[in-house]
C-alpha cells in the first residue's frame, strides 16, 4: 500500500493546532511530528499554510440511490463529497423505496464501499417513512446503522416518535429529527412573512419547525434517548436545544450552510434553486444559525446535500421539489461564516469533523462495523482520513464545475475563500491539489 | 418604480407609477372607439404574434386578451391547458421554448403557480410577458380594469370625458375590498392600482382570509363592515376561491355570507352612488346576492367588457413600445 506524507501544514487537534508532518502508511496515520523520514517513494503533498484536520463528515446527503439515480448516485455523490473534503457521508434514507430494511440498507452499504468515500447509512425510524410502524430498527443497528430518520419529513404522531425514541435507546442508535410539523408546514414553499405574502406564495411559518422541536424536547426528557436535531433553522429551534443541552438532556444540533448564507430575500425572484425545507428563513433567523457556529449551540455543521434533476428545478416555485446541493461548497461555506481565513481551525474541525463523527458514532473508539475511524485527533495510530484545507483560496462556485450529476446549487457564480486542497480516505489520496485524483 | 409599460412585459402592480397606470387608461379609452366601429380593428400590431397561454381555466380573461389582440390585427396563438406542467409531462419551460421558436412577440400567461410569468420572463428575455393571473401573486389587467371602469363611470355622471381626467377622480375616493384577501391575486393588483391613483383604500375579511402582513399593506383593516359599507365610494368583492380549498378557511359558506357577504338586506343601507364591482365568475349568493349583482350600481358587465380595450392597451403599450402613434 502506498504511504503519503503531509509535509509542513498546521495539524489541527481537538485542543490545539501544531505545525507538523503526517505520515501515513497502509492507510494508518504513522506518525506527526517534524521533518519526519518518509519511506522511499512516498508520495509528498505539501500543506505549507493549510490546514491538516480529520477527514470532514457530513451528516446528512441525500445520494439518491436507489430511485432517482438521475439526480446522483452514491458513486457520483461520493466524488462530491470528496471534493468537498468529506471522507465519511451519512446517507439518508429518503430513496425510493425508503431505506427501511436490512435489503436495502445492505444494497446502499455495498455500493458505498466501492466509492470514493465511507458511506454510511441512516435507516428510517418507521416503515416506508411514514410515521406509523416502526421500521426494524435492531436488525439495521445489528448491521452497523447508527443513526435513523424520516428525513424529508418528521415524525408527525407524537406517540410513534415517543415510541421510537423508547425503542432505540436500549440499541445504542441515535434518533434525528426533521422538524417540521405537517399541518402548519401544509403546502407552503418558502418562510411564511411579508415576502411570501408579497409573492402569492404560500408559507412555511418558522412556528412550523419550534413546535416540533418543542414537542421533541419534551419526548427526550419523557424518554431520556438521545435525539439529533437535523437542519435547525430558527433562533428559537436553536435557543430551545440550547437550553435542553444546559439542562443535561442528551440533544444534539446541526445546521445546514443554506440557512446560515442565505436568507429569504433570495425566493424573491420565484428562482426555485432556493427553495428548501426547512425554507430560507428571516435574516434575524440566519443571523442565529450563523452565531450558533461560533456560540455553541451548533454541535455539527451538515450540508442537506439534496441533488435534484435540473428540468424539476424549472417548474414553477410551488411545484419544484425542496432542497440544493451541498457537498462541494459547505467547507468553504462554513469557513466564511466562522470569519475566512481568520477562523479557528478548531472549531472548523468541530463542526465539519469531530462533531458529526461523533453523533454518527463513525470515531474509531465507537469501532464501527463497517467503517474506518472518522473525525480522530490525527494522531498515530488512527485510520488515515484526512483532509488538507488551504482556509485562504479564493475561487468562484460554477455550477458546471460539480461532481454530482445534479445542478441545483444555489451559489453558481458565488466567491468562496477556503478550498480543499487534498482528501485522503483510508490512506488513498482521493483528491489531490484540488482535483479528483 | 415602472414609469411607463412601454416595451416591457407587466408583471406586476406592484411598483407601477400613476402615471404609468394613466397611460395605460387614456391608452385604452382611445381604443373604446374602436370598439363602436363596424370594423373593429386597427392595424396597430399587424404581423406581430403573440400567444395566449392559459395554463389555468379561464373564459372572460382568454376571450378578451385573444380579442383584444386580433382587434390589434396580431397573429394569436392559443394554446390552453386546463392542467398543471408537472401532470401534461412538459415542462413550462420546454413548453415556451417550443412556442417561442415559431417566432413570438408577446406571452400572456395564465398559470396556476404564483411567479410563473416571471419565470417564463426569464426563460425568454426577448418576449414581452404579460400576466395574465399568476397564481396567488397578481392579475394586473385585472387592477387596470377596474380602475378603468370606476374612472369611466365616475367621469360620465360628471359629464367629463375620462381620459380628460388624469387620476383626479380617484383623489380621496374611498374603495372597499371585501373578502378572500388573502388567496386573491385580483386583491393585490387593486390595492396596488388604487392606492397608485390616490384613493384611500379598506379591506375586510375574516380572520382568516387576510394576510398575515396585512398590516404592511397601504390599507386599513376595516373594524365594522356594515359601517364601512356606507363609507365606501366602491365597493370591489372578491370571489371566495372555494376551489382552492378556502371553504375550510370559513366555518362555513353560510356564516362568510352572514357576516361578509353583501346580502340583499346589507345592500339597502348603502348609498345610492356608491358602486358595486366583481372581477368574476360570481358565487351567486356566497359573496354577493344574486338580485344585489344585477342592480344599477353593479358594473360587472362593465368590468367585463372593459377589458377588451385595457388588454388592447397593454399588448400594444408593452409590443409596440415606444412607437406612440394609436390606431
Amino acid at each position: 500500500m502506498e504511504s503519503v506524507v503531509i509535509r509542513n501544514g498546521a495539524v489541527v487537534g481537538p485542543h490545539a493546532v501544531t505545525i507538523a508532518d503526517v505520515l501515513v502508511v497502509d492507510g494508518v496515520i504513522a506518525a506527526v511530528g517534524e521533518r519526519l523520514d518518509a519511506p522511499q517513494g512516498s508520495r509528498e503533498i505539501d500543506a505549507t499554510g493549510c490546514w491538516v484536520g480529520p477527514g470532514l463528515v457530513d451528516l446528512h446527503t441525500h445520494l439518491r440511490e436507489p430511485g432517482r439515480e438521475s439526480a446522483e448516485t452514491i458513486e457520483s455523490g461520493a466524488r462530491a463529497a470528496a471534493m468537498g473534503g468529506y471522507t465519511a457521508v451519512v446517507a439518508m434514507p429518503n430513496t425510493e423505496p425508503a431505506l427501511d430494511n436490512v435489503a436495502l440498507a445492505t444494497y446502499v452499504l455495498d455500493q458505498g464501499s466501492r466509492a470514493l468515500v465511507d458511506v454510511a447509512v441512516a435507516g428510517a425510524i418507521t416503515q416506508g417513512r411514514l410515521g406509523e410502524r416502526l421500521a426494524p430498527m435492531g436488525e439495521l443497528a445489528a448491521l452497523g446503522v447508527r443513526l435513523f430518520t424520516d428525513d424529508g419529513a418528521g415524525v408527525q404522531d407524537a406517540a410513534v416518535m415517543r415510541r421510537a425514541l423508547s425503542y432505540a435507546r436500549p440499541l445504542g442508535v441515535r434518533l434525528a429529527q426533521h422538524c417540521e410539523d405537517a399541518h402548519l408546514a401544509g403546502d407552503g414553499s418558502m418562510n411564511e412573512g411579508a415576502l411570501s405574502s408579497h409573492l402569492g406564495l404560500i408559507g412555511r411559518p418558522a412556528a412550523a419547525e419550534e413546535i416540533m422541536v418543542a414537542r421533541d424536547v419534551e419526548l427526550v426528557r419523557l424518554t431520556g434517548s438521545p435525539l439529533h436535531f437535523l437542519h435547525l433553522s430558527t433562533a428559537r429551534s436553536l435557543a430551545m436545544v440550547g437550553a435542553a443541552r444546559d439542562e443535561g438532556l442528551p440533544v444534539t444540533a446541526e445546521v445546514a450552510p443554506h440557512h446560515f448564507t442565505l436568507d429569504e430575500s433570495a425566493c424573491a425572484t420565484y428562482d426555485a434553486h432556493f427553495k428548501v425545507n426547512p425554507p430560507l428563513r428571516s435574516v434575524s433567523d440566519v443571523a442565529a444559525v450563523r452565531s450558533s457556529l461560533v456560540n455553541g449551540l451548533a454541535d455539527a455543521v451538515a450540508t442537506d446535500h439534496a441533488p435534484h434533476a435540473a428540468e424539476l428545478k424549472d417548474l414553477p416555485f410551488d411545484e419544484a421539489p425542496a432542497g440544493m446541493l451541498g457537498l462541494e461548497h459547505a467547507a468553504s461555506l462554513t469557513l466564511e461564516a466562522l470569519g475566512g481565513p481568520q477562523a479557528d481551525p478548531i472549531r472548523f474541525f468541530a463542526l465539519l469533523s469531530r462533531g458529526p463523527a461523533r453523533i454518527a458514532q463513525l470515531r474509531r473508539e465507537d469501532a464501527p462495523v463497517r467503517h474506518s475511524g472518522h473525525g480522530g485527533a490525527v494522531a498515530a495510530g488512527e485510520d488515515a482520513n484526512l483532509v488538507v484545507f488551504d482556509p485562504v483560496e479564493r475561487w468562484v462556485a460554477h455550477r458546471d464545475r460539480l461532481q454530482s450529476f445534479a445542478y441545483n446549487t444555489p451559489y453558481d457564480g458565488r466567491a468562496l475563500v477556503g478550498r480543499v486542497r487534498a482528501t485522503i480516505v483510508r490512506g488513498s489520496v482521493v483528491v489531490a491539489d484540488g482535483e479528483l485524483a | 418604480m415602472i414609469d411607463s409599460i412601454r416595451g416591457q412585459s407587466l408583471l406586476s402592480l406592484h411598483d407601477v407609477s400613476r402615471e404609468a397606470l394613466v397611460e395605460v387608461l387614456d391608452t385604452a379609452e382611445s381604443f373604446v372607439e374602436v370598439h363602436q366601429r363596424t370594423i373593429k380593428k386597427v392595424p396597430a400590431l399587424k404581423g406581430r404574434v403573440v400567444a395566449s397561454l392559459f395554463f389555468e381555466e379561464s373564459t372572460r380573461t382568454r376571450l378578451s386578451f385573444e380579442t383584444a389582440a386580433k382587434r390589434l390585427s396580431a397573429d394569436v396563438l392559443s394554446l390552453a391547458v386546463a392542467s398543471s406542467s408537472v401532470k401534461k409531462g412538459e415542462s413550462l419551460r420546454d413548453t415556451i421554448a417550443t412556442i417561442d421558436a415559431l417566432g413570438l412577440d408577446a406571452v400572456v400567461l395564465r398559470h396556476r403557480s404564483s411567479g410563473a410569468a416571471e419565470q417564463v420572463s426569464r426563460f425568454v428575455p426577448h418576449v414581452r410577458v404579460i400576466n395574465a393571473g399568476d397564481g396567488l401573486h397578481q392579475h394586473p389587467t385585472q387592477g387596470l380594469l377596474d380602475a378603468f371602469t370606476v374612472r369611466q363611470v365616475l367621469a360620465e355622471r360628471r359629464g367629463l370625458t375620462a381620459s380628460e381626467t388624469g387620476a383626479t377622480l380617484f383623489d380621496g375616493l374611498r374603495v372597499l375590498i371585501v373578502g378572500d384577501i388573502v388567496h386573491s391575486r385580483v386583491a393585490r393588483s387593486d390595492v396596488d392600482a388604487y392606492v397608485a391613483l390616490g384613493a384611500q383604500v379598506r379591506v375586510a375579511a375574516p380572520g382568516t382570509l387576510l394576510p398575515i402582513d396585512i398590516e404592511t399593506w397601504p390599507v386599513e383593516v376595516v373594524e365594522d363592515f356594515d359601517e364601512a359599507l356606507v363609507w365606501a365610494d366602491v365597493i370591489g368583492l372578491l370571489r371566495l376561491q372555494n376551489e382552492r380549498g378556502t371553504g375550510s378557511f370559513v366555518p362555513s359558506l353560510r356564516e362568510f355570507t352572514t357576516t361578509f357577504g353583501l346580502t340583499a338586506a346589507r345592500a339597502r343601507r348603502l348609498r345610492p352612488e356608491t358602486l358595486i364591482m366583481h372581477p368574476g365568475p360570481i358565487n351567486r349568493g356566497v359573496e354577493l346576492d344574486s338580485v344585489v349583482a344585477d342592480l344599477p350600481a353593479a358594473i360587472i358587465e362593465r368590468q367585463v367588457s372593459n377589458g377588451v380595450p385595457i388588454r388592447m392597451a397593454v399588448l400594444y403599450l408593452t409590443v409596440a413600445g415606444a412607437n406612440r402613434e394609436v390606431a
